[in-house]
């Protein structure tokens, strides 16, 4: 491990404005997998504002490990071959603030870790982005023993868990601001 | 027709005072007013800033000039998390996604683009000076009259059908990228009554840890616009709103050619455990 002897103030986020629509959506861009994959479920929720109005103009990109744990160093994700796992996603909300990713339940890095999918949000309105989890709802133990979650009031602490749909799916929803407004996170060296 | 640009898409809500939000239309509010509200809140942060408080890095979230942002911003401060696993590292771009004639976006159509050619050029690096190499750089911006290839931009100026405004490239081995485009225009947006956006190049990065994902805006050098601009002053220190200014380099300008520019990106501290192997230049 080497010092960092250099310390540099970071650039400025501004925000993603409303004319991404060219630039960043891709061809199977929330298709972290293929639906016909064994083992693909659906991510979806709503993105709202303030008033509880959901977003049209947000997007959205998850990064996570594959169903065993593994962190992908594949690339490949900005053009797909329905067969490479890279581990990246991104998708815009469509009018009605609605997201969908195709992908499979992250598994634990680590035993008896909680796995969680990491999500990063852009927005008109919004000046910077903004990092969150999603956290898998069964694994109650490791969810209970992790280190984030348990430094978080249990009504805060809930925005972070996904819903399990009857079907499989999991369910996510991303509050901006006002109640139950997800949990948004800092990271050291920002 | 009600011109269906930019920040009208829904907006229905602007801040009248601190406190409540009515509807209205924020189209309504003047130039003066806007930038008196960017001045108090750039006065207020001088005076915390000379009574101790840290300088300001990046923008404030919470920024009422920036009409949009009002409903848009966590009132919640964000909760610090020590990065773990999946946080520490960044998704993988290559050659199989990114081709090196995408870097330039004077060549995507039959034509020339019309405008001011120009090159951009400069370096991402980490929190601690080191490049972050063959990492995804996506850009997208308005052409020369200030006119974006989007449907929901239908402001009375053209579109060039050469010039779609969207480019991406791979980091090289030192952190450089270079794109060759057109010089953007400022362009007309619904804030507030006669609300122009200095011109911009949008620019979306990638580090080595998923944490440093950062989307920004470049500018050019000396625009009039900067001090009105509620986007470009939600970074309330002129240090850090500096850092988002292009330089004009005359040695990355090329002869009968196109003008040059520079601009260095840093993007937050990397907090993966750094090998000698990785960290040699």
């Amino acid at each position: 491990m080497t010092q960092n002897s250099t310390k540099l103030v970071a650039t400025p986020g501004q925000t993603i404005g409303p004319f991404y629509g060219y630039a960043l959506p891709y061809e199977k861009d929330s298709q972290l997998v293929h639906r016909a994959h064994a083992g693909s479920i659906r991510l979806h929720g709503v993105v709202y504002d303030g008033q509880g109005t959901p977003i049209p103009d947000a997007l959205l990109e998850i990064w996570q490990a594959d169903e065993t744990g593994v962190i992908s160093r594949e690339t490949g994700s900005l053009v797909r071959d329905d067969h490479t796992f890279t581990g990246f996603g991104r998708v815009a909300v469509d009018n009605e603030g609605h997201y969908t990713f195709t992908t499979v339940n992250p598994g634990a890095t680590q035993e008896g870790k909680a796995p969680f999918i990491s999500l990063v949000v852009f927005a008109r309105g919004l000046l910077n982005k903004l990092h969150t989890r999603i956290y898998l709802p069964e694994d109650t133990d490791a969810l209970a023993k992790d280190p984030l979650l348990s430094s978080l009031p249990e009504e805060r602490r809930k925005t972070l868990i996904a819903t399990r749909e009857a079907n499989g799916d999991l369910y996510f929803d991303i509050r901006l601001q006002g109640e139950n407004e997800t949990v948004f996170l800092s990271y050291p060296g920002a | 027709m009600t011109a269906n640009t930019d920040e009208t898409f829904d907006e229905s809500h602007v801040i009248e005072n601190d406190s409540a939000v009515i509807d209205s239309d924020a189209a309504a509010d003047s130039q003066d007013f806007i930038t008196n509200q960017i001045n108090k809140i750039h006065d207020e942060y001088q005076q915390r800033k000379a009574e101790g408080k840290p300088e300001e890095t990046q923008p404030r979230i919470d920024f009422a000039p920036y009409r949009s942002s009002v409903l848009r911003h966590p009132t919640k401060d964000l909760h610090h998390a020590d990065p773990e696993t999946i946080e520490l590292w960044s998704p993988a771009f290559g050659h199989r996604d990114v081709h090196a004639l995408e870097a330039d976006l004077t060549i995507q159509h039959n034509g020339e683009p019309l405008g001011e050619r120009i090159v951009v050029r400069g370096k991402v690096l980490d929190g601690a000076g080191r490049p972050v190499r063959n990492q995804l750089v996506e850009i997208w911006q308005a052409n020369a009259a200030g006119r974006y290839i989007h449907k929901r931009d239908q402001h009375p100026a053209p579109i060039d059908p050469n010039f779609t405004g969207v480019g991406r490239c791979l980091t090289g081995d030192d952190g450089s990228y270079e794109f060759t485009t057109i010089k953007p225009a400022p362009y007309p947006w619904k804030n507030h009554h006669n609300a122009w956006r200095p011109a911009h190049i949008h620019f979306s990065l990638f580090g080595t840890d998923f944490t440093q994902r950062m989307i920004t805006q470049m500018y050019f050098p000396g625009d009039p616009l900067f001090s009105l601009d509620p986007i470009y002053q939600s970074i309330t220190d002129q240090k850090a709103r500096d850092r988002l200014v292009a330089t004009y380099d005359h040695n990355v300008t090329s002869h009968e050619w196109a003008t040059g520019y520079t601009w260095d990106i840093v993007l937050s501290g990397s907090n993966r455990t750094w090998m000698e192997d990785e960290d040699a230049e």
